[in-house]
């Protein structure tokens, strides 16, 4: 599965992803799941993740940060997943915008489903038949997507604007 | 995104006791700036973590880099500072972007 690049860079702007079909069914299923995990309002831990506190010593401060940004987020969140459900099947070209989300979406994934497993930075060497290895090749599978995803944006980063920090 | 810090005159050095103080007016310290810091945990991938930080801060790749590797390997690393607003914004921003971040004073 993991031979070849599934991301390209077609010039500034302009990119494209070619998934598989049992690729293109993986990811569309994760995106639905992770779609109703994020409107059914769950507690769970793993959903969780997506909304870190900004002030973890200051419960009272934190209520009010989670208040103003949840529904941002949330937004967000759930609007990237569409653009990857609607480009999906296509394969049509990406642009900018459309390539972030689909940044965002993998990598939305890939914290919820990670932080479900618990996993560490040194992933187990799991036999064929543990019933935990399924999840764990999805899970390695969303970092490899991913990371052609984050190389072909990079190329395309505007000149920095920042000094260097002391 | 809207801050939660309001616009309001810096705060006393000294609260008065039992007084109502409008939430958020903390944001004008120049001594003690809000720090922006982000912390290591096992899923975000370092290439992803280092573009986040150019993307968001204009930072240039071996700042970005520099900083990355602090939080692979120190833990943290403060990556912005200023106004509780500016760093509350940041904070958003990263947190849209699925890092884990959080933000205090200095």
């Amino acid at each position: 599965m993991f031979d070849r690049d599934r991301v390209k860079r077609k010039g500034p702007g302009r990119y494209v992803v070619r998934l598989r079909p049992n690729e293109k069914l993986l990811v569309g299923d994760l995106v639905v799941q992770l779609r109703e995990q994020l409107l059914a309002s769950t507690d769970e831990l793993s959903v969780r993740r997506l909304f870190p506190p900004a002030y973890p010593d200051d419960p009272e401060r934190d209520a009010g940060y989670q208040v103003l940004t949840r529904d941002e987020l949330l937004e967000h969140k759930l609007a990237a997943l569409e653009v990857v459900e609607r480009t999906l099947e296509s394969g049509g070209e990406l642009d900018d915008d459309a390539m972030t989300a689909w940044m965002a979406a993998l990598n939305s994934l890939r914290l919820v489903l990670g932080t479900r497993l618990d996993v560490d930075e040194e992933l187990p060497t799991l036999d064929a038949d543990d019933p935990l290895a399924p999840a764990y090749a999805v899970y390695e599978y969303l970092g490899w997507l991913l990371s052609q995803v984050v190389d072909a944006l990079s190329t395309d980063l505007p000149p920095p604007t920042s000094d260097v920090r002391e | 995104m809207v801050g939660v810090a309001s616009a309001g005159p810096p705060a006393p050095l000294t609260a008065p006791v039992e007084v109502d103080q409008p939430v958020g007016n903390t944001d004008v310290d120049p001594e003690h700036p809000w720090v922006v810091i982000v912390w290591n945990d096992p899923i975000n991938l370092m290439s992803y973590v280092t573009f986040v930080l150019q993307k968001l801060f204009g930072y240039p790749l071996e700042v970005a880099e520099k900083l990355m590797l602090a939080v692979h390997y120190e833990g943290k690393a403060v990556v912005a500072n200023g106004t509780r607003e500016k760093a509350e914004l940041d904070v958003f921003r990263l947190h849209e972007h699925g890092l884990w971040a959080t933000m205090q004073q200095d």
